[in-house]
């Protein structure tokens, strides 16, 4: 507890030597954009790109953080895999096989194998439904099994969740947060998926339950080998609980690279900025911390360029010595000042960086 | 030391309900002293925040009745006030902020509005020289073109402006303690580090004292100068930031720092604290922590080994009791599960309540008395300009 362990024994034998085998999931240029309308006929004015241009994968048994700041556009990306909302271009695949080109029954047998467990344990049951319906519906719809069978699946999974197989006949009103979202976990392992969205999972959740739940799904994942794709915003936890992490900011992704690369070698200045924002939980904190100007920009309005030049650090400090030609002036958070031009003028690409093999960040001046 | 600005002595508060009495607060002593920033911590329902509205008598009454207890505050008990001269109080001596800026700001009335209404309710200027106070709080807070925020409605604000604008609010009379109820929980990590240091700067600018409520461990850690622990009620443990971290006493402090990810630390697998945080409806009797507690499970584990391997000589073994919890049978030791243990003095200006700490039953129970700064404080560099330079 008492020093501030910044470079501590990082080996994970559980996860170090899995095999490097094909991808299960494959996101590829995803894009989400939500209409906006106005007036009475109301005709499209804008869009709101939620997601503009994602590309990841997830390998089998393996989990992928997705962090950045609300707005950022990760829980769209969750959602969006998964056809939760319909994508407005771009491809998901599944073990090589384009999921949005399945329909109707096809469809519903390949959605066995993608799950979701939502951050809100209380709005994500259906309060009028038992627990033993909520898990042993999809159960039934997909015909693994009915009856008796059924009952006995049902009380296999809230055993193996953490609890008594007797809840089955209560309702979700009578659980605690952390309960309920074991409840959660137990229908999305009903139909034994190999992939699952988190989204958030443990954000609602009091610190003392967030590690039961943490603990749950990372034994779960070992078990029955399932891929996740870990959405949060804390940044403490994805560095726990991820094989491989990517950073958000306005829909796109500004960093990728393997967990302990990106904690430890971040490139891009907004990951740099977001890991120094955390606290210390040190009472002598030896960081030190980068201020962010400014807040995230509107989705709808996104700035040109790099979408995150209004608040960077980096491109106003190399401003400074750079000649009048290769800068602009800009204003933002009521300030005026100066930035790179190249920032204002060109988005940069996901490109590797020196570093770790698979180390990609979006920045023009990053090394 | 310096006389404490508030004193909590001995507080008390019931609800009522139609199945009895709840207790959210029990036997809660606390001190804070000017230019000081004290953290409450605990997990949702311990009763962290109910401490803090009592103090400015904000319990809605029925339910809520103070059993007993005072708040010290310049001399007078809070508590006895008259309500003409507690709205006094509030907003005057002691604001508050709280965790969702959208609902404690009112919709329908401009920013500016609603900061001058507290302006003039507590200081006698005209509508104007209040406009003026109102524009300088808001620049103070570090809000870009404050005269024209000044006519904006709360809606049209993100939730970093909301809460600039609240902490603007509360400090536009100047108050000698804030009460924040956590301040960011609900904003972003960027948007956090830039409250907490706005609220550490203006403290250094003031000297007003902070009574920071909250359950995130890092908040804590970088902007407390002593904490208090609490849980199911009470504060089981109190001490100055730095001791509280390298030492923590308390078995419940003590699992809650293992069961938090910590940036950088890699641990494999996190410990947890099993079952849930007790209703405080039905507390378990005795220690409210036992059933918990890894540190009682332990000795109990022990001592009912060694009464049942030397049966004879059971007069050395602490006396056990099984005990059903979280779908678990396990032993505690008997004591842990009849007897509730009171905050004692078990080091010079350490305070904890737990039976099985050395040399507790010896220790002094007095009330926690801290008038410690923090050594450290957290840097802040605007632009990586070293790193640039590198």
């Amino acid at each position: 507890m008492s020093s501030a362990a910044i470079e501590p024994n990082r080996q994970t034998p559980a996860r170090a030597n899995a095999p490097a085998n094909d991808h299960l999931i494959e996101v590829e240029n995803l894009r989400t954009y939500f209409p906006i309308r106005r007036g009475v006929l109301a005709r499209t004015v804008g869009h709101v790109k939620a997601v503009d241009g994602v590309t990841f994968s997830v390998k089998p048994g393996k989990t992928l953080g997705l962090v950045g700041e609300s707005g950022c556009g990760k829980t769209t990306v969750g959602r969006t895999v998964l056809r939760l909302i319909p994508a407005t271009s771009g491809s998901v695949r599944y073990k090589g096989q384009d999921f949005f080109q399945y329909h109707g029954e096809e469809l519903r047998r390949l959605r066995r194998q993608m799950q979701i467990i939502f951050q809100d344990p209380v709005s994500s049951l259906n309060p009028r439904m038992t627990v033993g319906n909520i898990i042993g519906e999809p159960i039934q719809v997909h015909g693994i099994a009915r009856g008796k069978e059924k009952d006995e699946l049902v009380a296999s999974l809230l055993q193996r969740v953490g609890l008594d197989p007797a809840y089955a006949r209560r309702y979700p009103h009578e659980f605690s947060g952390g309960q309920r979202q074991r409840i959660g976990i137990a229908r999305a392992l009903s139909l034994n998926p190999d992939f699952i969205v988190c989204d958030e999972p443990v954000s609602a959740l009091d610190v003392s339950i967030q590690s039961q739940i943490l603990n749950l799904l990372d034994d779960l994942q070992r078990e029955r080998h399932i891929a996740y794709l870990f959405i949060a915003h804390n940044l403490a936890v994805v560095e726990h609980f991820s094989d491989e992490v990517a950073v958000m900011y306005l829909g796109r992704i500004v960093e990728k690279a393997g967990r302990d690369e990106l904690y430890r070698n971040p490139k891009h200045p907004y990951t740099k900025a977001l890991l120094s924002a955390v606290p210390e939980t040190n009472p002598r904190p030896t960081r030190k911390r980068i201020v962010l100007k400014g807040e995230v920009p509107s989705p709808s309005n996104p700035p040109g360029g790099c979408p995150f030049h209004p608040r960077c650090q980096l491109s106003r400090e190399l401003a400074k010595s750079a000649g009048e030609a290769d800068t602009v002036q800009i204003t933002s958070g009521g300030e005026t000042f100066r930035v790179m031009r190249r920032c204002v003028e060109e988005i940069p690409p996901l490109a590797p960086k020196q570093g770790e093999a698979g180390h990609l960040a979006a920045c023009h001046f990053t090394e | 030391m310096a006389s404490p600005l508030l004193e909590i002595k001995d507080l008390n508060i019931a609800f009522e309900t139609n199945r009895g009495d709840v207790r959210p607060v029990r036997d809660s002593s606390l001190d804070i002293y000017p230019g000081q920033t004290v953290a409450l911590v605990g997990e949702s329902g311990c009763g962290k925040s109910v401490t803090a509205m009592s103090v400015l008598r904000l319990i809605p009454s029925p339910p809520g009745k103070v059993l007993g207890g005072q708040v010290m505050f310049a001399g007078r008990d809070l508590l006895k006030l008259p309500e003409s001269e507690m709205r006094k109080v509030r907003g005057k001596d002691i604001a508050m902020i709280f965790q969702e800026p959208m609902t404690s700001l009112n919709p329908v009335y401009t920013v500016g509005d609603q900061i001058v209404e507290a302006v003039t309710l507590h200081q006698r200027v005209s509508r104007r020289q209040a406009y003026q106070i109102a524009e300088q709080s808001l620049r103070d807070v570090g809000i870009a073109d404050p005269g024209r925020r000044l006519s904006e409605y709360p809606h049209q604000m993100s939730g970093g402006m909301r809460q600039r604008v609240m902490i603007a609010m509360a400090l536009s009379c100047k108050p000698k303690l804030l009460i924040a109820d956590e301040p960011t929980t609900a904003l972003d990590v960027t948007i956090q580090a830039q409250i907490l240091e706005l609220l550490r700067k203006l403290q250094r600018e003031t000297g007003m004292s902070i009574l920071l409520i909250t359950h995130d461990l890092g908040v804590v850690a970088e902007n407390a100068d002593v904490v208090a622990v609490m849980y199911a009620s009470r504060i089981v443990e109190c001490a100055t930031v730095e001791e509280l971290f390298d030492h923590p006493k308390h078995p419940y402090t003590e699992a809650l720092f293992h069961s938090v990810p910590k940036l950088g630390a890699h641990a494999e697998r996190l410990q947890t604290i099993p079952g849930t945080v007790p209703n405080p409806a039905r507390f378990p009797v005795g220690c409210k922590f036992h059933t918990r507690c890894h540190r009682t499970r332990e000795l109990a584990a022990k001592a009912h080994g060694s009464a049942v391997g030397t049966a004879p000589e059971t007069g050395t073994a602490p006396e056990t009791v099984e005990i059903t919890s979280a779908g678990e049978r396990f032993r505690v030791l008997q004591r842990c599960r009849d007897d509730e243990p009171n905050l004692r003095e078990v080091q010079p200006k350490h305070w904890a309540a737990c039976h099985q700490l050395e040399g507790f039953d010896a220790a002094p129970v007095t009330e926690p008395k801290l008038a410690h700064q923090r050594d450290v404080v957290p840097q802040v560099v605007e632009a990586a300009a070293e790193e640039v330079s590198a």
